[in-house]
């Protein structure tokens, strides 16, 4: 196949930054998109050019690494899917793809497609821990949770932390994220000691770190690669009610 | 503190004061209709309202200051919004969002506008913009020779439509929004309330211009 790519080209930070037109003259429908790139930045180093920065790791879907905004959509509008997983297939012959870094001002741009997450870290990091007994190793069954909560938990603990949603959210906010995090420990016994607490500091971490504030869009579930249910928004709502009157 | 300053608790005085707004433009709408009654019903109506006395002022502060705090909460979290998010990348395509959840800060606003108009038409009266005909048995004006009059205007119809036209864009995403904001939502009821609130917003239309319009197509007349 033949491919027409506008990349966005970014020194830094406070670079502008623009669109640059490369061709991609022999692509194999069995490539993955990042092979696609690998393949493009071949030719780029051999030409002595700078060639184009990415974010990547895993390559199969979980890691949460590669981060790009393909046709307008954060991972390429693919249902649940990540940069990684998606295959040159998807696409025809001829066709122009416009690749895009994630947007918001919580992500600056370090080059290229490549942003900094470190407010994704810091909405983490301001959850602080959980309480656990010291001692011996607690029997595997001494703590029942019932099949329906763990299930939740694990629903909400799918978050690899890519980001797509606040890169997708028209108001760059980090809730899908947020209530995700909240959600998984809000539910289970280990994280219910400290979570008027937790629900308080991570809210108020996203905002700190220059995310917006959630205006019910649900475009963030639309473009998550795990499927992460606003559901959790709701919860975290939820749970930051509980915690106010706490 | 941290329920006017905060992110979640901003969204909650967000969505309380929506209920009361929401609710009162339910109750208004029940109480214009008695316009399709006749003249007695509604002026009877309008009458009953100002014998509250006191309790006519009470409810007025408290759609103000519900009114008051929407928008101020709304314009401010509005503009962290938009300071939060850089300029646009060249392809945006939205995958679940509609034009009424993205214009939310438009429709308000210009609800705001139309509720001013709307207060100095039918509630202050200002003189001239529109007739004020006085009952001397009960020191008030007509209602109904009011209303029917006033949507004599094309000017004023069009006014009308386009606020209502508004009002169905906020609510028909602000219902549901509020559902979810107070943490009542969840994956089966997300869908329902989507719908349930394009509904309640589609009623509030029909139900509001079918006024102005029975006037227009003369239906209802002096």
């Amino acid at each position: 196949m033949k491919l027409k790519l506008h990349v966005w080209r970014q020194n830094g930070p406070n670079d502008q930054g623009k669109l640059e037109t490369i061709d991609a003259p022999s692509v194999s429908p069995d490539q993955s998109f990042l092979e696609m790139l690998d393949d493009v930045n071949q030719t780029l180093a051999l030409e002595g050019k700078d060639v184009i920065a990415f974010d990547h790791d895993c390559r199969e879907g979980i890691c949460g690494m590669c981060s790009q905004v393909i046709n307008g959509v954060p991972h390429g509008g693919q249902d649940r899917t990540t940069v990684c997983q998606l295959h040159m297939r998807k696409f025809k012959d001829g066709d122009e793809i416009f690749i895009e870094p994630w947007k918001a001002r919580a992500f600056p741009v370090i080059k290229d497609l490549v942003v900094d997450r470190n407010g994704l870290e810091k909405i983490m990091q301001a959850g602080g821990y959980t309480s656990c007994h010291t001692g011996g190793v607690a029997d595997g069954n001494a703590l029942p949770i019932g099949k329906p909560v763990a299930d939740y938990s694990m629903d909400a603990a799918e978050c690899i932390g890519c980001g797509a949603c606040v890169a997708s959210c028209p108001n760059s906010s980090a809730m899908l994220y947020t209530g995700a995090k909240v959600a998984q420990l809000a539910v289970l016994p280990q994280g219910k000691i400290e979570a008027a607490k937790r629900v308080m500091a991570m809210t108020e971490a996203a905002k700190e770190n220059g995310f917006g504030n959630c205006s019910n869009h649900y475009e963030c579930q639309a473009s998550c690669p795990k499927g992460v249910d606003v559901k959790f928004i709701s919860k975290l709502n939820r749970e930051y009610m509980k915690a106010l009157v706490k | 503190m941290q329920l006017t300053q905060s992110s979640v608790g901003r969204k909650i005085i967000m969505a309380v004061t929506g209920i009361v707004l929401v609710g009162f433009v339910c109750v208004h709408l029940l109480g214009n209709s008695s316009m399709f009654v006749g003249a007695d019903a509604i002026n009877a109506y309008a009458q009953k309202l100002h014998s509250l006395g006191p309790f006519v002022w009470v409810f007025r502060l408290v759609m103000l200051v519900a009114f008051a705090l929407h928008i101020v909460f709304g314009i401010q979290l509005t503009l962290e919004n938009k300071a939060a998010t850089p300029e646009a990348n060249v392809q945006v395509k939205r995958l679940k969002t509609g034009f009424g959840a993205e214009t939310m800060i438009v429709s308000g606003l210009v609800m705001l506008a139309f509720v001013i108009y709307h207060l100095l038409h039918f509630t202050v009266q200002v003189p001239g913009m529109g007739v004020y005909e006085m009952n001397e048995a009960t020191n008030m004006v007509n209602v109904y020779t009011m209303v029917v009059a006033g949507f004599k205007s094309v000017l004023t119809v069009i006014i009308y439509l386009a606020g209502m036209f508004f009002l169905f864009l906020h609510v028909s995403h602000g219902f549901q929004s509020l559902f979810q904001t107070l943490g009542l939502s969840n994956d089966k009821s997300l869908p329902v309330t989507g719908m349930v609130s394009k509904l309640v917003g589609f009623v509030l239309l029909l139900g509001y211009i079918a006024i102005p319009l029975s006037i227009v197509f003369g239906c209802i007349k002096l």
